[in-house]
């Protein structure tokens, strides 16, 4: 008690921020029930009555959750497996630049997108593959008809994938630089001595140097696969492209706020919760036995 | 995306006696290495300024010189219509006030929060860790959240703008983590002095740890610029939509604005003063840039020259 009353002063610096985390990240569980629940409003969540199992079996038994779990788990690994190598690589050739305003000026531009919102680059986008974007108009110009990039189906996943890449690589790149920094220069001058090429000094030390975040930051990345994007796909698809592009999240968004099917919306939202969890504590696990520095 | 270390751990040194011989790359490699560079910084700019030059165009100019990067008949048109909105106008004043109010509330809950934390004497300092990461593992859900809000009168609140998001865990630990590497023997000569603990952390904590306040209050403030969920999910009432969410209107969904009456004025004027939806929807953006171009410097003074640029005497 002694000890306690002598950290008084730091519990009650704690008390706002811990009395926000049980009011709106705790209490929040408690509405995890109408999954189990015929939710209806009028009653309340504790006076709704239970159906158990009901809205998981409707859930798995639709024709559009296997759909939704493609659309999600196929867009975050196409953005995996595009997306990855991207900001190593930009982080790569920047490292071999010597020019300073050169330098400033490519990371002023490359980190800029970062910070605009999906709605303002979405538009911009827009403005490039839209209806009437610069390649319709471009199209047009020299009298192919106009193809509508934006509500095509075939093309609605490489354009969420290329546009999530031009938004982010440069600020995925930060990471990495700061890692290339911190690679011992003697390494280079040992290698250079031995007789290796610029690219096997590439090879053997510039990416065994930041071999501990690249695994760091894939394992991770494999950790949230179910989180293709919401903000991003939300902006980008339409209903024409729904077969393709809807993901958990907007499924759960669309269902839950907007058609006020709350039992099933919560029911596909736990789900997801739960199977996030799990892989994002994995991925913790399978970093911390690889030996590398765990996020907890 | 991963946020960078708020300070990041740079050799100098190694930087400083970097040897020359190493930065020599044949003419042709180095050629490829800047025009791949220049085509990737290309790529992210022209988009960008198309749309800066289209907005501050005239009508037919788009379809004249779809890939204009300077303003082609330049006017201000399209800015004096959406100036001339109220509703833009309504909606920005929401969005400043949730990004004023917002940062203030995120900074002090984030500053004293990470501050006690930081304690690791503190009694139940892991628990009480664990129970403010927690929640970046594992949530309610979007439904249970918009039943709580419904039950607190937050629903089509424009509070629920600051409140929601209001300590983000891991800015939290970011946070937490600077206070932790302040060393200690600092506070205690502070104490020896005859300082409070609160008088330690306003006269001696905040002061010292200006820069990491400056990069987490950005990362807020432009969380709260950006914000476009909390208003999509929790406000119905468009009188009291963000920024984010009326452009949304604006620039992706043009047939919902026109059920709100707002295209219907566009419509009227683009006639009167030459202007097509594409031309207002440009200067939306633009307009909504602005703020971001302004404080990027700063962001750019500490997240960039504070990680690496500082760091490599160029």
């Amino acid at each position: 008690m002694r000890t306690i009353w002598k950290w008084r002063y730091f519990y009650l610096l704690l008390t706002p921020t811990l009395l926000y985390f049980i009011l709106f990240s705790y209490i929040p569980f408690y509405g995890v029930v109408i999954a189990f629940k015929n939710f209806q409003p009028f009653l309340g969540i504790g006076d709704s009555p239970w159906v158990g199992w009901k809205n998981f079996e409707t859930m798995f038994s639709s024709v559009k959750f296997p759909e939704l779990i493609r659309n999600t788990v196929l867009i975050s690994f196409y953005r995996i497996i595009f997306g990855f190598p991207v900001p190593i690589l930009f982080a790569l050739l920047l490292n071999e630049v010597r020019v300073m305003w050169f330098k400033r000026s490519i990371q002023t531009i490359a980190y800029f997108p970062h910070f605009l919102s999906w709605v303002i680059f979405g538009g911009i986008i827009y403005n490039v593959v839209g209806p009437s974007g610069i390649i319709n108009l471009l199209l047009e110009k020299i009298g192919i008809e106009a193809i509508n990039l934006s509500a095509n189906p075939d093309l609605f996943r490489p354009l969420v994938v290329v546009t999530g890449i031009l938004k982010e690589f440069g600020w995925a790149a930060i990471i990495y630089l700061a890692a290339l920094t911190g690679i011992d220069p003697h390494l280079y001058e040992a290698a250079k001595i031995d007789g290796a090429s610029k690219l096997r000094q590439i090879w053997h030390i510039t990416l065994t140097g930041i071999r501990p975040m690249i695994a760091m930051l894939l394992i991770l990345q494999l950790g949230s696969i179910l989180d293709a994007g919401f903000e991003q796909i939300l902006i980008l698809s339409n209903p024409v492209v729904y077969s393709v592009g809807d993901i958990i999240d907007t499924y759960v968004y669309r269902v839950g706020l907007l058609e006020a099917n709350y039992g099933l919306a919560t029911a596909v939202g736990l789900f997801k919760g739960v199977i996030a969890a799990i892989l994002i504590v994995s991925a913790n696990h399978i970093i911390r036995r690889t030996g590398e520095k765990s996020l907890w | 995306m991963v946020n960078p270390p708020v300070q990041a751990e740079t050799n100098e040194l190694a930087l400083i006696n970097r040897p020359k011989s190493l930065d020599r790359n044949p003419v042709w490699v180095q050629t490829l290495i800047y025009l791949a560079l220049t085509a990737m910084a290309l790529v992210t700019l022209l988009p960008i300024l198309n749309v800066f030059a289209m907005s501050f165009s005239e009508a037919d100019a788009i379809f004249k010189h779809p890939l204009m990067i300077m303003p082609y008949s330049f006017t201000f048109a399209a800015y004096e219509y959406i100036f001339s909105t109220s509703i833009l106008l309504k909606s920005f004043s929401v969005t400043v006030f949730a990004t004023v109010a917002g940062t203030l509330c995120n900074l002090a809950f984030t500053i004293t929060g990470a501050y006690s934390l930081s304690k690791t004497a503190l009694p139940g300092n892991k628990f009480l860790l664990w129970i403010c990461i927690f929640p970046m593992l594992f949530g309610a859900g979007l439904i249970p959240t918009y039943m709580l809000l419904k039950e607190l009168h937050l629903l089509n609140n424009i509070w629920v703008l600051v409140v929601s998001g209001m300590v983000v865990p891991f800015n939290l630990i970011l946070m937490r983590n600077f206070f932790w590497s302040i060393p200690e023997e600092l506070e205690e000569a502070m104490r020896i002095d005859g300082a409070s603990d609160m008088g330690i952390l306003w006269k001696m904590i905040i002061p010292l740890s200006k820069p990491a306040i400056a990069t987490i209050g950005l990362f807020y403030a432009v969380g709260h610029w950006n914000d476009f969920f909390t208003g999509l999910f929790f406000l119905n009432d468009n009188t009291k939509w963000p920024l984010q969410v009326l452009l949304r209107s604006i620039v992706i969904d043009m047939n919902a604005l026109n059920t709100r009456g707002v295209t219907a004025v566009i419509g009227q004027d683009a006639t009167k003063i030459m202007l097509t939806p594409e031309n207002i929807k440009a200067a939306a953006i633009i307009f909504s840039i602005v703020p971001i171009l302004l404080v990027y410097p700063f962001l750019q003074k500490y997240f960039v020259k504070g990680i690496m640029l500082g760091s490599v005497k160029g």
